[in-house]
């Protein structure tokens, strides 16, 4: 699913903020030494507003073309994809410097060239920071972070599913068969590679196996409802994104109350990205059993492995539920990874 | 010789039914109850004389470590053996004050010979036991031989008088034998100090207000005191404790 090209991904949000931001930080440095002494807060912002401005035409109209032209340079070989890039950032500045030049105020030969140079040397600081940003999150490193971020199970829910299987073998042979089957299914896909991608439907399949143990250990207390819509269900998606969710819905806003309470689980596509919606009743005050942390940090880093800045994952609490949203980009993958 | 009598207590039926059934394997104990919650084994308790008590530990409502905390307030303690899947930190605890414990999924050996060997709580385990957990979700009170648990909740404030501190719900108060300063520790997130004599619940604030004070120490003078949400009761605010006006 990777892509091979070296050339960095722009067709990904998260190049673009990275090369503005870049920007902005060189920008921040020329104009901290003008050649006076002291320090003039109000001069040196205005000094930096009015170099952005300069700044911000050619480079706005660069990363336009560049996202453009992605899908094109990114099938050519790596140096012509690298020369044509260049040309393409000289030509531009070379055009908006001449429109300058011609209807606005005259440019001195010289300056022409210094804008020429300068735009060459941004070019150069630019390529050479996102191939470094992509070394660091190169597919093999990626891929051994993924691996290490796999899910973990709670042995909590390991013994106690295991304990309510063995008390149902005398009474309720059948059920415990269920059980320890939708346990081993469950156990299957724990403990498999999951560093590739997953139907969406393959899943919630699982989500429901995993409740399906739990509502043998916890009855009545247990309640849920899924609520579907429009499912692209052959849509894929990282694997354990969502069991880790629905756990810690249990673990947190299930167990530690004596009635119980309902958890909602609703999916359905939500503009260009796929929205996932978990929400349990907030635990009594009381409940110390902290650390949930870890799955939800564990997802935002594995999402972030596969999607970059694309999806997102956030967690607040709203009529007394707690609720953790999850948004995936629902374009295909090779569009998105920058690794 | 008479069967010992058992209680197990337990959130999940079916890890309850599956030590019924162990124990109705091994022979020689009775089932005297089933409790959900460490709540609901006190209240069995109470009327029942039970030998040996089997509890989970992570229950709501109140969980296994607090309930054998208010076993001991009961005039004769059972022996207790905890039951747990996995709990890291308790686990150790034990391991090193050698309290009973058993792991789920339990074997009928191990239970067995727990059941053989149990023993009431030692003060010491006792005392390991409030360091694993501080905070407790009830009160147990003892009265007339019987214990009451109160929510933490339902308490208002906290007074010490001479030997006790009064707890005052809306509806009572009770006697409890405890020092303000303990309770001040356990329960800083819950409640705020206003007087040397007196701890108050900070949703029970319903405002403060000046008054002359009529009795004690500081009579005559005027002082703030704070009003508390459902009863007419008012508490004086400290000169030293004054700053807590402003926080709250």
């Amino acid at each position: 699913m990777r892509k091979t090209s070296r050339i960095p991904n722009f067709r990904n949000l998260g190049i673009h903020l990275r090369v503005l931001l870049l920007h902005l930080c060189l920008l921040a440095l020329l104009t901290v030494y003008d050649g006076q002494s002291g320090w003039n807060v109000t001069l040196w912002l205005n000094e930096l507003a009015r170099i952005g401005s300069q700044w911000a035409p050619p480079l706005l109209l660069v990363m336009g073309a560049l996202t453009l032209a992605y899908p094109v340079i990114s099938r050519w070989p790596y140096r012509l994809a690298l020369a044509s890039i260049f040309l393409l950032a000289i030509s531009l500045t070379a055009f908006l410097a001449y429109g300058y030049h011609h209807w606005i105020t005259p440019l001195a030969t010289a300056q022409l060239w210094q804008l020429m140079l300068l735009c060459v040397a941004d070019v150069l600081v630019c390529l050479y920071y996102l191939d470094l940003l992509q070394r660091a999150y190169s597919p093999a490193i990626a891929e051994a972070r993924l691996q290490a971020l796999q899910a973990r199970i709670r042995p909590h829910f390991l013994f106690n599913s295991l304990n309510a299987a063995l008390s149902l073998i005398r009474s309720q042979p059948q059920r415990a068969e269920t059980a320890l089957e939708d346990m081993a299914e469950l156990f299957r896909v724990l403990m498999a590679d999951n560093r590739d991608l997953v139907p969406l439907s393959q899943e919630i399949a699982l989500c429901q196996q995993y409740l399906n143990i739990e509502k043998l250990r916890l009855d009545e207390r247990l309640q849920y409802d899924w609520q579907l819509s429009d499912l692209p269900s052959e849509m894929m998606i990282p694997p354990l994104i969502l069991q880790p969710l629905l756990e810690n819905a249990v673990y947190h806003g299930i167990e530690p109350q004596s009635q119980g309470g309902m958890i909602d689980i609703e999916i359905r596509p939500s503009g260009n990205s796929l929205l996932l919606r978990i929400s349990n009743p907030l635990p009594p005050r009381s409940d110390k059993s902290g650390g949930n942390k870890m799955a939800l940090k564990n997802i935002r880093e594995r999402l972030r492995l596969h999607y970059d800045l694309e999806a997102q994952l956030r967690q607040y609490e709203a009529d007394q539920r707690y609720i953790v949203e999850i948004l995936i980009p629902t374009r295909p993958l090779s569009e998105v990874v920058h690794g | 010789m008479a069967k010992q009598r058992l209680l197990i207590v337990d959130d999940e039926p079916l890890a309850r039914q599956r030590l019924r059934d162990l124990v109705s394997d091994i022979g020689g104990y009775e089932v005297l109850g089933e409790a959900a919650n460490g709540v609901q084994a006190i209240a069995l308790l109470q009327h029942a004389q039970v030998d040996i008590v089997l509890a989970d530990i992570r229950m709501p409502v109140m969980d296994g470590i607090e309930l054998a905390q208010h076993l001991r307030s009961l005039e004769k303690p059972p022996h207790l053996i905890f039951t747990t899947a996995y709990d890291h930190h308790a686990l150790q605890a034990f391991e090193l004050n050698a309290i009973d414990y058993l792991l789920k999924p339990i074997r009928s050996e191990r239970l067995a010979t727990a059941l053989a060997k149990a023993r009431p709580l030692q003060p010491e385990q006792s005392q390991a036991l409030q360091t694993l957990q501080q905070t407790h979700a009830h009160l147990s009170i003892q009265e007339r031989g019987k214990v009451l648990l109160i929510p933490l909740s339902d308490v208002l404030y906290f007074r010490a008088e001479l030997k006790y501190v009064t707890v005052r719900t809306r509806e009572k108060s009770y006697l409890l034998e405890t020092s303000l300063n303990q309770l001040e520790q356990a329960y800083a997130e819950q409640f705020v100090r206003i007087h040397r004599n007196a701890l108050v619940a900070r949703d029970a604030i319903s405002g403060f207000e000046k008054q002359r004070i009529s009795e004690g120490e500081e009579a005559g003078e005027t002082s703030w005191v704070v009003l508390i949400r459902g009863i007419p009761d008012t508490l004086t605010v400290s000169r030293r404790h004054q700053h807590m006006i402003k926080a709250t």
